[in-house]
């Protein structure tokens, strides 16, 4: 189901000074189609995603010789604008504001899942890729216009309320790929924290039933252990 | 070091020892004013005294001559107590007066001079001192007139013995009241030290003695103490935080164990394992969200999360957070209502949302009505299952009111207290899912507002009310009170 085409395989350097990590998330990485490259410090690590053109970068917050902050500071300074993201044992608010300020593009605390860090990575390769923002959305024969707000499957307009749009919306901007119910919360709703119970859930099932629901083609996916991925059909 | 040289290096002594330096400076200076003061009304007195009785002489001279003269001074000479005199012949010959011998030259000068002498009328010939005024009359005969001054010597005397006395008193005395005072700083002073000793090998509860006489060493004590408690209640709520998380986090690392071990043992099929896997990590997701919310507790209640504060609305973060519930609530079969009035607030937002979030949490998995479907229907508990999940967002004078109320068996009022204390779960809770920790993340969020968790009776349900001052300073605190 990877939609990476082997000409374009996605360039990703991930540096991480602890080598099972590393070496686990470079072997994970590549099964899904990625070509990744290791650094061990701050100080390699700056060197080669100042020299390498890769698409993104997954850095560590805490290294040796430099630390992740001061690799995305530095590189920032110096006109790279490859996105970054970093991870770190630091979860707090607070932590992740740090983060975004230095320059960081996404932050994701440890310990995470393989899913929710592979989802967080190629939407924001994407982010890189596709700079101009449409105004209209289309997956399937679902439209969504982000002007006037408007929601039709076919030739039947659909009534969202503003935050199922916003849901939608966000969904479909990242059409195939996966959205993990993490950055649902952040992103469409700006929240950090985590909660105890399966809201996210209970507002995809309501999307769902009025986009998917009577109609013959799903479109809104549930991606078993990672998230929800919107897309036509299913391979 | 010895007691004494404990003692001569207190504060209390030193001082003494400088107030005695310069009370006795004080002493020296007014003797010495006294002394000299007294010295010179007397050396003006003998003048006087010296000068009318010249007058008296030179007078009696010039009207009788020189036999009236020396007659007179014979006679005055006489006198008990009485003043010197001599009178000479222009050749330096005594013709009459008191005065034996005399410092050489003392006669062939005129005016006033002081000077030895010998009188006359004494058998042991001792030498005096005296104050004399020599003048020539007519005929070249000379008259001394003078008076002893032995009385000024003996002045003087008496001044300087007070004064050699009274500094010996005021330096015993200065030295036995130092001593006196330092021995008492230093015994209270050793006090502190021994409890403070007690206190850093281990023994927190041990106190400062205080005394009754509220003076400067007693403040300190009981500002010390009151430290001390404030430690005290610190290291007490760090003990329980550490067995709570052993307890959290040791109970489901147990089980994630036994399931490893378990699937090891039995030689299952592929879906088996699959699923076992699976299970650990629900497990350790399940894990790490305790772990999350006990650093969240932590950060929270040192006040480490104090950096994002901003001016905001809390009718907006209890609509959204709202929005966010209502779909789940109504999974639950429960309705969830919001009711704001605009409440401006300073603070950090998502703290605050988080701690809502919590309570909302709390109110659709616990505050389902008591009375499930088969109540009569007339009954008034069991139209309670219409009644909404209720936020409210409001201002209260100076502050800010977030409500959760909800109508279900609500909390015991003896439970109550014990709920919104640090760390404590509820026995009832703790077998329930989920980290058990929203209530005490609530109150801590609250506490470093400034503010507090208050939990209160709905009749039937629980009210949950984050109470946040609308201003709570510039930054957050770290600890309200314990």
């Amino acid at each position: 189901m990877t939609l990476i085409e082997p000409e374009s395989q996605m360039r990703l350097l991930i540096i991480e000074d602890d080598r099972e990590s590393a070496d686990y998330l470079a072997k994970a990485f590549r099964e899904v189609g990625y070509i990744a490259d290791l650094a061990s410090d701050g100080e390699e690590g700056l060197a080669m995603a100042d020299g390498g053109d890769y698409d993104v970068l997954v850095i560590d917050r805490m290294l040796p010789k430099r630390d992740g902050l001061s690799v995305i500071g530095t590189l920032r300074d110096k006109g790279n604008r490859t996105p970054a993201l970093i991870l770190s044992a630091l979860g707090q608010v607070d932590d992740r504001i740090k983060g975004l300020r230095a320059g960081g593009d996404d932050y994701l605390p440890k310990p995470y899942a393989f899913a929710e860090l592979l989802a967080r990575v190629e939407v924001l390769s994407r982010r890189q890729g596709a700079p101009a923002e449409e105004t209209v959305y289309r997956v399937g024969d679902l439209e969504l216009d982000r002007l006037s707000h408007r929601v039709a499957r076919g030739k039947d307009e659909l009534t969202l309320q503003p935050r199922e749009f916003r849901l939608l919306e966000y969904l479909m901007k990242h059409a195939g790929q996966v959205v993990t119910r993490t950055m649902l919360l952040e992103n469409v709703w700006d929240y950090h924290f985590d909660p105890q119970t399966n809201v996210i859930d209970v507002h995809i099932s309501r999307l769902r039933s009025k986009i998917d629901k009577g109609y013959e083609r799903p479109l809104l996916h549930t991606i078993r252990g990672a998230g929800y991925m919107i897309r036509d059909g299913i391979r | 070091m010895t007691a004494f040289g404990k003692l001569i290096r207190t504060t209390a002594f030193r001082l003494t020892l400088v107030y005695l330096f310069l009370f006795a400076l004080f002493a020296a200076s007014l003797l010495g004013y006294f002394a000299w003061n007294t010295r010179r009304l007397i050396t003006e007195q003998i003048t006087t005294t010296v000068n009318s009785e010249f007058a008296d002489l030179s007078n009696l001279f010039a009207r009788r001559g020189l036999r009236g003269l020396v007659f007179a001074v014979e006679n005055r000479a006489l006198r008990p107590g009485a003043n010197l005199y001599l009178v000479s012949t222009p050749t330096g010959q005594a013709v009459a007066g008191n005065v034996g011998a005399l410092s050489p030259g003392v006669m062939s000068s005129s005016g006033w001079a002081e000077t030895a002498y010998q009188r006359l009328d004494e058998q042991d010939r001792a030498t005096h001192r005296a104050l004399v005024r020599v003048s020539e009359l007519s005929g070249g005969f000379r008259l001394l007139v003078g008076r002893d001054l032995e009385e000024r010597k003996r002045i003087f005397g008496i001044v300087a013995y007070a004064a050699q006395w009274s500094m010996l008193v005021v330096v015993v005395l200065g030295l036995a009241g130092g001593v006196f005072v330092g021995r008492r700083v230093l015994r209270r002073i050793d006090a502190m030290t021994g409890t403070t000793r007690r206190i850093m090998e281990g023994d927190l509860s041990g106190r400062l003695p205080v005394g009754r006489s509220g003076d400067e060493l007693d403040r300190l004590a009981d500002n010390l103490n009151a430290m001390l408690e404030r430690i005290e209640a610190l290291m007490t709520g760090l003990k329980e935080v550490s067995d709570n998380i052993a307890h959290d986090l040791k109970t489901p690392l147990t089980r994630l164990r036994n399931r490893a071990e378990e699937a090891l043992a039995t030689s299952g099929s592929e879906a088996e394992y699959r699923l076992a896997l699976e299970r650990t990590i629900e497990e350790s997701d399940g894990l790490i969200r305790t772990f999350n919310a006990l650093l969240m507790i932590a950060r929270a209640e040192s006040g480490q999360a104090g950096g994002n504060a901003e001016d905001f609305d809390a009718a907006d973060v209890a609509k959204g957070i709202h929005e966010l519930y209502e779909p789940l609530a109504e999974d639950n079969g429960l309705a969830l209502r919001v009711v704001t009035m605009p409440a401006p607030l300073h603070g950090n937002r998502e703290l605050i949302s988080q701690a809502l979030a919590n309570l909302v949490e709390n109110a659709i998995k616990y505050g389902k009505p008591a009375h499930p479907v088969g109540a009569p229907p007339a009954d008034a508990a069991a139209s309670a299952g219409q009644l909404p999940i209720l936020i409210e967002a409001r201002p209260e004078g100076d502050t800010v009111l977030l409500s959760v109320v909800d109508h279900g068996p609500g909390i015991p009022e003896t439970d109550r207290k014990h709920a919104t204390e640090r760390f404590v779960r509820l026995e009832a809770s703790r077998t329930q899912p989920g980290s058990g920790l929203g209530l005490s993340l609530a109150s801590a969020v609250a506490t470093l507002h400034r503010g507090e968790l208050r939990l209160g009776d709905a009749g039937p349900g629980l009210r949950a009310t984050l109470a946040i001052p609308a201003h709570s300073g510039e930054g957050l605190v770290g600890q309200g009170s314990v």
